[in-house]
């Protein structure tokens, strides 16, 4: 599983980083930026589709 | 603008969808049912108040007039009689008042300040307020949540945050009531209010330039955007936009938060045994209580949801009504303490993104926890003594609940 964040759509409402730190790093300025290059480690998969579930702006694509 | 005008506002709605009034307050006080009312019937309402208003109610049309920066504008956010005075890209109050690409600069100057991590280290000194203020409510059986306890707590954080003394508390509170809260009062009224707090800030301004600090209003003083420094006007702006922007919408998510809890017993038992639920029940509250409406000024003509929206007209852009728009949300009416997808939009969409939302976050959960930690059970003491704001910050303003247990 894959998850990318858009950084024209990213935000920084930092709802995807509270439910799942593991998958994203915050900067300074509030953007979120995957880790890993974005590759979901296994048993991660139900944070990352609920960090994308919660995006206000839309901002995270999760690819299987 | 002349005084009938003025009195005009005073005229009650017999019409939600073509005579609107945001500032009177059978708005605030039924918000929810007139949204859902709109919804089916009208959802962009349109008033002649105001000068020319707009009330679009459904998350798309919301979302979609937040992302348009070409055909709206930021100069105002506050809508009222008097028509804003062009200030465009910066605005009075930057960034919140800023287009772009001014504001791309103004808003990324402060971001820092707010991140997750700097905001953590406020915590302890939170909390202690927090505790102190419900010692100070003492043995008493009625606690007014929202006057003795809610109202307090943003003003404390932010004085710290700026380095300005905590007693100003009060004086603060006055600056957001004529920012936010007067706007159908006398025009010359208001106008001395603001000038009172430039008074006020010009006045810390001064003696903080010459002796600088660690805070954020000694960082806005040496700070500089396209390599000058900021104006003196950029960094008063900015700093009653911090007062302004942080306190009673604060105060307003605690206190619905504090009234729900106050009227659904089942949940405050829940939050009492699971307090680590608590982070996701103020997603909740935040969806279903937003306190923030915000508003834009057509810059160019545009048409939205078939709705012809003339260059000066004033929109309205209540995040409130959005989220609790069936099409997104399901069961929208409902409050779920433990929702777990909820893309709520109570901090706004878009470029103007709340910059304090990790803060005030962190503010409702350590004063919802202290709370109920020391109220694990309470109730709404007189439903007719509870009162509701008036204007786009919506909240309880007076929220007596009785104790009914003490731990
Ligand atoms: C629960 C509490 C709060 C809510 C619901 C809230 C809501 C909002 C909303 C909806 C916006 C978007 C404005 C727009 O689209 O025009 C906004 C902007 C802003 N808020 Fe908050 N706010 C809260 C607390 C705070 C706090 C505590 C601070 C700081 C001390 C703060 C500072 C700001 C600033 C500086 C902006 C302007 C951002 C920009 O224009 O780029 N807010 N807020
Ligand atoms: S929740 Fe969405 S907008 Fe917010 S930081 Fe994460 S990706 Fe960005």
């Amino acid at each position: 599983m894959l998850l990318r964040i858009n950084q024209e759509k990213c935000q920084g409402h930092n709802r995807c980083h509270a439910i799942a730190p593991e998958l994203v790093n915050i900067d300074d300025y509030g953007n979120a930026h995957e880790r890993e290059d974005g590759v979901v480690p296994p048993g991660l998969e139900v944070k990352a589709r609920l960090a994308a579930a919660n995006c206000p702006e839309f901002a995270i694509d999760i690819t299987e | 603008m002349s005084r009938s005008e003025i009195r005009q506002s005073a005229e009650p709605v017999t019409d939600w969808a073509t005579d609107f009034d945001h500032a009177r307050s059978e708005y605030n006080e039924n918000a929810p049912e007139i949204w859902a009312q709109l919804r089916t019937e009208c959802p962009i309402a349109h008033t002649d108040r105001y000068g020319g208003a707009w009330l679009p109610v459904r998350h798309a049309d919301v979302s979609q007039i937040a992302y348009d920066t070409e055909h709206f504008t930021s100069e105002d956010v506050v809508v009222k009689w008097v028509r804003p005075e062009s200030s465009r890209p910066i605005g009075g109050a930057p960034p919140i008042t800023s287009d772009p690409p001014f504001h791309r600069e103004a808003r990324r100057l402060i971001l820092p300040a707010f991140s997750p991590e700097k905001v953590a280290a406020l915590e302890p000194e939170i909390r202690q307020f927090c505790r102190q203020l419900i010692e100070n409510i003492g043995n008493v059986d009625v606690v007014d949540a929202a006057d003795q306890y809610a109202k307090h707590i943003p003003a404390a954080v932010i004085a710290q945050m700026l380095d300005l003394p905590v007693e100003d508390g009060d004086k603060f509170r006055d600056f957001v009531h004529t920012a936010l809260e007067s706007i159908s009062e006398d025009q010359e009224v208001r106008q001395l209010g603001f000038q009172k707090l430039d008074e006020y800030l010009d006045l810390r301004i001064t003696e903080r330039s010459q002796n600088l600090g660690e805070d954020l209003l000694s960082f806005l003083l040496q700070a500089k955007i396209y390599d000058r420094q900021l104006s003196p006007e950029h960094v008063r702006g900015t700093v009653a936009l911090l007062l302004i922007a942080g306190i009673d919408t604060t105060w307003s998510a605690i206190g619905a938060s504090l009234l729900h809890l106050a009227t659904h017993p089942k949940d405050l038992a829940r939050l009492v045994a699971e307090p680590e639920l608590i982070p996701t029940a103020i997603e909740e509250f935040l969806r279903a209580y937003a306190p923030v409406t915000m508003a834009r000024v057509v810059a160019k003509d545009v048409e939205i949801g078939g709705c012809p929206m003339k260059q000066g007209d004033w929109v309205l852009l209540p995040f409130p009504a959005a989220n609790r728009d069936p099409q997104v949300f399901e069961n929208a009416d409902e409050v779920i303490i433990d929702r777990e997808v909820n893309r709520h939009a109570a901090f706004g969409l878009g470029i103007h993104r709340c910059i304090g939302s990790n803060l005030a976050r962190l503010v409702m959960r350590v004063a919802i926890e202290e709370f109920i930690a020391k109220f694990p059970e309470f109730a709404v003491a007189d439903s007719t003594q509870v009162t509701w704001s008036v204007g786009q910050v919506r909240g309880p303003r007076r929220l007596p609940v009785r104790v009914i247990r003490r731990a």
